[in-house]
């Protein structure tokens, strides 16, 4: 079972048998209970905080405020935390920020007890509205009047040649606008820390998909020496991004702990994660084309809008994909931020690509038809091959071989040319697609693999298991690299003990975690190897290094001498260690997007059909196949399963979620799963993922990129297409409501 | 979470004698009760579960009538023979609604008692809801109105009632059996259900204390020739956006009796009678159902500012309960 081939989960047992000790699962003995109470309201100074009947209230054994709270090191402006923090001051800048914190003896008499806070306000009108400032009657010079957020990993605004001029001079040439709802993460476990203090040391077991991030950031807010904090995350029960900055409540709780002087836990409620730990901000689009006649793009231009909270500095560049995706000689990029009383917004899958794709691949959509060309065509005539607004070359791409494999195997060339043309009983059918596409994020990782003299193998790396797969496709590398079955190998993460791995976001880990874990595996093969060949007692006493093959069960003989035999466990066993051990590190050169002399991406094919209610407006996506050029694939099963998942976000995105807002009130309107909408099984049709056969020698060693973001592209524009092919209406604000398909 | 007093009743009258502590409120299957309990929008002094009264499980189908004990599940009903063949709307309705797993806990009382999903009711923090908190406002007439009603809302309130199974038994005219301390009676279910007008808290018109003990719909023609339709953004597991009940009962390919109820439109399920007065002794067509919506039956609809597809939809719904149904072209 080498790198490529199909192993299932290796904690999937663990899992579905639910024995997977999960952050809140976490069993640690005197353990107390923390409960926020909350602000309900948005943007305001605390007048009076009355915490006497919490204090009076059974079981409780601490109450923090703003009057109490020792103060905090707030964490400075940058990537991955706030730098307002609640409980420091009188201040409310959103609805639902902790006003207090309740320690008590159970979980029931702590949320009791917060039941009791009783808090008066000064109010000050809150800023909640965004979509609305941007409608049919907005004043088109709004956008220019916003702020420009510069903080981040790339630039906010890119211009290559002139398309103003080149709009202006297009035979054919289109301006729409696209707006895409506020949208919250819903993981299926709430966030969770427990915080637990031993003399000037803490431990944190924490929901997070970077613990090295949380270790920082808390240590920085609390004054201690980062080697001082151990954060352990064994398993998270999905994250989708709204684990990986470091958040108010993990902070808390952890100065709760030191203040209580006992270990505590705080799990959110379902309607706390809706302003505790980020959403993805509503967008506006604004996106013009021009091309000539033949559909050669002459000019593409792409304003994003996006909110930001009151003081922070989140890039959301959902134009990002906008530079790169089609041969272009003139390309605007533009991204500007409203600011807003909530919960600061953050990455969510996909961040940038997975936005604004939407926006310019249904915008393409819009004008494969005003020039009565087939959507794919057009992307072909249109095929960048170098990026088009840096001219880097790709570090690989097969993009054209995956139009064509996706398109094969969904059978697009059965598409009508028409819309509204084909009907099967009370259904409307509708085929669309849509180009995928995800700048590829790396990050430093190190990893460290031990063999036992019993012949186990453990692989140890300070990563994060989100349920993409680490679990199972460390190991496989490392047996790969090894040259023995994976069963024999297995991995500990999750722990700032461990050697320090990136986080588990931007589809990073295969890159980082994974070239890390190969590099420490080849380092020792190589160590055993040497031990063996310098061990008189070996058979393989004096042999030529390059000679020596491994086998699956961990034989070590030299090619063609299969009796002359060691073994792995043997040698370690003769060592007299305990184990032999290796380690290993990988890096990008240069900063986040450090991609040197190449541009660097993972893109796809996505193709939908879509049954629309006729009567009802219904829409309901009875397949979806995606065909991928994402770098070497590790793993098959795993992979596709990412691909999968991401078409199902996607159908999410397109047809069901959206968290309303009440710009009155300054919060969100819903929040919990019956009001926050997302897919059910039945609303999955059949999904086919494919990956063309690619080796990317730029992008990491293992020749693989990053794909659990990717797969969530490409999905709400193809089936916003395929409901326009469906049903003759354009539908340009998701998610796609019924009312707008009536007809 | 407020601490309460927890009582297990073992017959009618115990739970009864129970229920007159104050705050006392009944439990069954517990998939609503523990969601209010939850978000703090009821506070009981005692909570009285009536699981242990069997007597109230029993689904007895005589002929002539079905009588669904309380606390019979709703998958139980969904899946009874009886129910399928001779009430297909009521069974339709149930497996329709919410998810397996909460079918099989919830008690069909309970259902009956399920309250709006608006969501400034269901909020976890105090906003304006007078159904909620009497006086403290709507918040849904200027803000989120989506999901709002369009027939029999008031100033004081604008929230749709969600159950399912309610509009099956409001088209094929159900009758709730309750008792309470004052002793036994029947309420018709179109008296059932009442509009907010300025008591939006009070959803039912039941009494204080009194217990739902059966559900009784009489067997008829219109319930054995009967539908149910839900139009619903997600697949599964989702509350109606539209839904419609219909019964039709026909003599040859005429209309003898028509029975049509509305779900997601109105603060209780909302039968459209002027629609089904219409249809009497019309012929069992297409064109014949939409003329009696045409003719005056949404003429009370009053849309707000984000539903007034609802009524476009609802009428949609009617016909194509009535295709099902058998209608001509």
């Amino acid at each position: 079972m080498r790198i490529g081939s199909e192993l299932s989960r290796k904690d999937g047992r663990l899992k579905v048998t639910g024995s997977a000790t999960y952050t809140a699962d976490t069993q640690v003995p005197g353990l107390h209970y923390a409960v926020f109470a909350t602000s309900a309201v948005a943007s305001a100074t605390i007048e009076a905080l009355d915490t006497s009947g919490a204090e009076r209230a059974p079981g409780v054994v601490y109450v923090m405020t703003h009057h109490n709270a020792p103060r905090l090191r707030p964490p400075a402006p940058g990537f991955g935390s706030m730098t307002f923090l609640p409980l420091q001051s009188d201040q409310i800048r959103y609805e639902g920020q902790p006003i207090a914190l309740i320690v008590a003896d159970s979980l029931e008499r702590a949320m009791h007890a917060a039941s009791l806070v009783r808090p008066s306000y000064a109010v000050r009108p809150a800023q909640m509205s965004m979509l609305e400032r941007f409608g049919p009657d907005a004043d088109a010079a709004v956008f220019d009047t916003l702020e420009t957020v510069t903080q981040g990993y790339d630039e906010p605004d890119t211009r290559t040649g002139d398309p103003d001029a080149a709009l202006g001079s297009a035979p054919v040439s289109l301006s729409r606008r696209y707006t895409m709802g506020f949208r919250h993460h819903n993981p299926m476990e709430p966030s969770a820390t427990i915080a637990s203090w031993d003399g000037d040391r803490l431990t944190l077991y924490d929901t997070t998909q970077h613990v090295w991030g949380v270790r920082s950031v808390v240590a920085e807010a609390l004054g201690l020496a980062a080697d001082d904090v151990r954060v352990v995350s064994l398993f998270l029960g999905g994250g989708f991004g709204c684990k990986g900055f470091v958040w108010p409540h993990e902070i808390l709780t952890a100065l709760a702990a030191r203040e209580a002087r006992r270990p505590v836990k705080l799990v959110l409620t379902r309607s706390q994660m809706y302003a505790a730990c980020g959403y993805q901000s509503a967008t506006v689009h604004d996106v013009a084309l021009g091309a000539s006649r033949d559909g050669r793009l002459v000019a593409v231009a792409h304003d994003v809008v996006y909110a930001n909270a009151v003081p922070e500095a989140f890039p959301e560049y959902a134009a990002a994909g906008t530079r790169t995706v089609y041969a272009c000689p003139a390309i605007a990029t533009r991204h500007r931020v409203v600011k807003l009383n909530t919960i600061q917004p953050t990455a969510m899958r996909a961040p940038n690509e997975g936005m604004g794709n939407f926006a310019l691949e249904s915008a393409m959509d819009e004008l494969a038809y005003e020039l009565g060309m087939d959507p794919l065509e057009l992307r072909l005539r249109n095929y960048a091959e170098r990026d088009p607004t840096t001219g880097k070359p790709y570090s690989s791409k097969k993009l054209r071989e995956a139009y064509h494999l996706g398109a094969e195997r969904f059978g697009w060339s059965r598409r009508a040319p028409h819309p509204r043309a084909v009907r099967d009983g009370n259904d409307l059918v509708g085929y669309g697609m849509a180009t995928a596409l995800m700048t590829t994020y790396r990050f430093p990782s190190a990893a460290r693999v031990r063999m036992r003299a019993d012949g186990s193998v453990v692989v140890e790396s300070g990563t994060q298991e989100i349920g993409t797969g680490v679990r199972t496709i460390m190991p496989q590398i490392a047996a790969d690299r090894l040259g023995i079955d994976p069963q024999h190998v297995e991995i500990v993460l999750g722990d700032t003990t461990l050697p320090e791995a990136g986080g588990t976001f931007g589809s990073s880990s295969t890159m980082g975690v994974g070239s890390a874990v190969a590099d420490a595996a080849t380092k020792l093969r190589l160590a055993i190897l040497r031990t063996a060949i310098a061990d008189k007692a070996s058979p393989l006493y004096e042999a030529r290094l390059e000679d020596l093959e491994v086998h699956p069960d961990g034989a070590v003989t030299p090619r063609g001498s299969p009796t002359r035999r060691d073994a792995y466990a043997a040698v370690v066993a003769r060592s007299g260690r305990e184990a032999i051990e290796a380690e290993g590190s990988w890096a990008p050169g240069g900063d986040v997007l450090g991609t040197g002399d190449y541009a660097m991406y993972t893109f796809g094919a996505v193709f939908v059909d879509v049954r629309v209610e006729a009567d009802f407006g219904i829409t309901r996506v009875a397949r979806c196949v995606g065909a991928y050029s994402a770098g070497r694939i590790i793993n098959p099963k795993t992979a596709r399963s990412q691909m999968t998942g991401g078409m199902i976000w996607g159908i999410g995105q397109a047809l069901l979620e959206q968290s309303e807002t009440d710009a009155e009130l300054g919060r969100f309107v819903s929040k919990n799963l019956a009001g926050y909408l997302v897919p059910a099984n039945a609303d999955v049709g059949a999904l086919e993922a494919y990956f063309v056969d690619e080796v990317d020698p730029h992008a990491s060693p293992l020749g693989a990129k990053g794909i659990g973001e990717l797969g969530a592209t490409g999905v709400a524009a193809a089936i916003a297409n395929a409901v326009y092919h469906a049903t003759g209406v354009r539908v340009r604000d998701l998610p796609i409501r019924p009312e707008l398909l009536l007809g | 979470m407020e601490p309460f007093i927890y009582r297990r009743a073992t017959d009618a009258s115990q739970a009864l004698a129970l229920a007159a502590a104050p705050g006392a409120i009944f439990i069954a299957g517990g998939t609503e009760l523990l969601n209010w309990l939850k978000e703090g929008i009821v506070r009981p002094g005692t909570l009285v579960d009536i699981n242990g009264l069997q007597d109230l499980e029993t689904i007895d189908t005589a002929p002539g009538r079905l009588r669904i004990g309380a606390l019979a599940r709703m998958s139980e009903v969904a899946a009874h023979p009886a129910v399928r063949r001779d009430y297909p709307a009521v069974a339709e309705a149930l497996v329709r609604s919410a998810s397996q797993q909460l079918r099989n806990m919830a008690s069909m009382g309970g259902n009956l008692l399920q309250r709006t999903r608006c969501p400034y009711f269901r909020a976890d923090a105090p906003v304006p809801c007078n159904k909620r908190a009497p006086g403290s406002g709507c918040a849904a007439l200027r803000g989120a109105d989506r999901h709002a009603a369009i027939f029999g809302w008031s100033d004081a309130c604008v929230a749709t009632h969600p159950s399912d199974v309610a509009v099956a038994f409001a088209a094929l005219d159900a009758v709730v059996h309750v008792q309470g301390p004052q002793g036994a009676r029947e309420v018709p279910f179109g008296d059932f259900y009442r509009l907010p007008g300025d008591r939006p808290q009070d959803d039912t018109t039941l009494r204080p204390g009194e217990l739902i003990v059966a559900i009784e719909v009489p067997a008829s023609a219109v319930a054995a020739r009967s539908r149910y339709i839900k139009v619903r953004e997600r697949a599964s597991y989702e509350f109606a956006l539209v839904s419609a009940a219909v019964g039709i009962d026909l003599d040859g390919a005429t209309i003898r009796n028509a029975r049509i109820a509305l779900g997601g439109v109105a603060p209780k399920p909302w039968r459209l009678r002027v629609a089904e007065r219409a249809l009497a002794g019309r012929p069992f067509t297409v064109a014949a159902v939409r003329a009696a919506l045409e003719s005056g039956a949404f003429s009370e609809a009053r849309p707000r500012r984000a539903n007034g597809f609802k009524v476009d939809l609802a009428k949609r719904a009617v016909v194509r309960a009535a295709v099902g149904l058998g209608a001509g072209a």
